[in-house]
């Protein structure tokens, strides 16, 4: 076909499917949340101190890093969706949550006697840990690939981990209501492992679900 | 490309998301220019038809137009799908020369007849459903509209516009497959 009859047959088609990639993405993450609540009131649900728990700053503080890890993911998502879109600040940004936690785990090594670093880096439940935060984000990083392919991510592996990573923050903040290590030690190794899993498996379902 | 010359193709852009055929021909054939020019500067060694490019670019920008912000810059989303497919065509052209080419020396040695532009809609439109098929031709090939089309073949307006909608996803999708 000769390219000004294509651009004839395209043009024709102007009407169709006029939709806001916006709107499918907040529906995306709604749906996301959803499905992330439900597996996690399955499998855990919240611990059973709960209201006790939440007046303690190491408990809270698990939130404010997930939490920062879902909004600066998402805004790099949410860039790499769209061809060109600078990346640039919302990179810089992702450095957040990690900055948060770090700056806990230096007070917990200065408040903390070295006797007890250990126990609360091994924790009482590490391996529920690395299996949940997969297991709950599982069902999020599947919408988010999906809404994913509806836009048109030119780096696909890395588009594939954002929403990962993405998977694993909005995994570990309800999976944080469960787990009854605290301490930033624990948070930064075990919350961080079971993040990455989900992070290489998005990068490798990206190269393969995300081409266009 | 100037910042005037943006600044229009974005207002025939967002005219044509609006319903402009007009304007979305207009802003079509620009891009098409402005690839073109890309891909001629970049595919040194052949291999791969510029032409191919442009058309397969034309078509992504069709199928994912609700990715460009309105109020941003169009150029450097354009040039950054251009880039993608670009990189895609060398990609599939290196892996088909790897596995094929002991098994089609026959064929290659055959002398290339000169029907090029024929072949090339014999193969966009090969894949398609016959009804999405002859909408294609009718809207593409022989410039009818999409009223005119209708009553050639008898069909509704609406099932013209989404056997037209499906047909250019279908070629879209076979490009990539080639």
């Amino acid at each position: 076909m000769e390219t000004k009859n294509l651009i004839t047959a395209i043009s024709s088609d102007a009407a169709a499917g006029r939709r806001s990639f916006g709107t499918l993405l907040r529906a995306a993450f709604v749906a996301a949340s959803v499905i992330a609540a439900v597996v996690f009131s399955v499998v855990a649900g919240p611990r059973a101190d709960f209201a006790a728990a939440a007046e303690t700053w190491r408990f809270l503080l698990k939130f404010v890093v997930t939490l920062a890890l879902v909004a600066t993911s998402g805004a790099v998502a949410i860039a790499l969706a769209r061809p060109g879109a600078r990346l640039g600040m919302r990179v810089a940004l992702l450095a957040a949550a990690p900055a948060i936690l770090l700056g806990a785990v230096l007070i917990e090594l200065t408040t903390i006697a070295p006797s007890e670093w250990a126990t609360r880096l091994v924790g009482t439940n590490n391996m529920v840990c690395l299996t949940l935060i997969p297991l709950i984000g599982l069902g999020p990083l599947a919408i988010f690939l999906v809404a994913m392919r509806q836009g048109a991510p030119t780096r696909p592996s890395l588009a594939g981990a954002a929403c990962g990573l993405l998977a694993g923050g909005l995994a570990a903040t309800l999976y944080a209501a469960h787990c009854f290590d605290d301490s930033p030690f624990f948070v930064a190794t075990w919350y961080t492992l079971a993040i990455a899993i989900l992070t290489v498996v998005g990068a490798i379902a990206g190269r393969y679900v995300l081409r266009w | 490309m100037t910042r005037t010359d943006d600044a229009e193709l974005a207002r025939l852009f967002r005219a044509a998301i609006s319903g402009d055929e007009g304007a979305y021909a207009a802003f079509l054939d620009g891009v098409a220019q402005l690839v073109r020019g890309y891909c001629r500067r970049r595919i040194v060694h052949g291999g791969v038809e510029p032409e191919d490019v442009v058309q397969e670019v034309l078509l992504a920008i069709h199928l994912k137009r609700h990715t460009w912000r309105q109020d941003e810059a169009v150029t450097p989303w354009v040039y950054a799908i251009a880039r993608y497919k670009l990189i895609d065509a060398f990609r599939r052209r290196g892996k088909r020369i790897e596995v094929d080419i002991a098994d089609f020396a026959e064929t290659l040695a055959e002398p290339e007849k000169d029907e090029v532009g024929e072949r090339d809609i014999g193969r966009a439109l090969d894949g398609l459903a016959p009804v999405q098929r002859s909408v294609v031709a009718s809207v593409s090939v022989e410039g009818a509209s999409i009223g005119e089309t209708a009553n050639a073949l008898g069909m509704t307006e609406t099932a013209v516009r989404v056997a037209l909608h499906r047909g250019l996803k279908a070629i879209a999708h076979r490009f990539r497959q080639d």
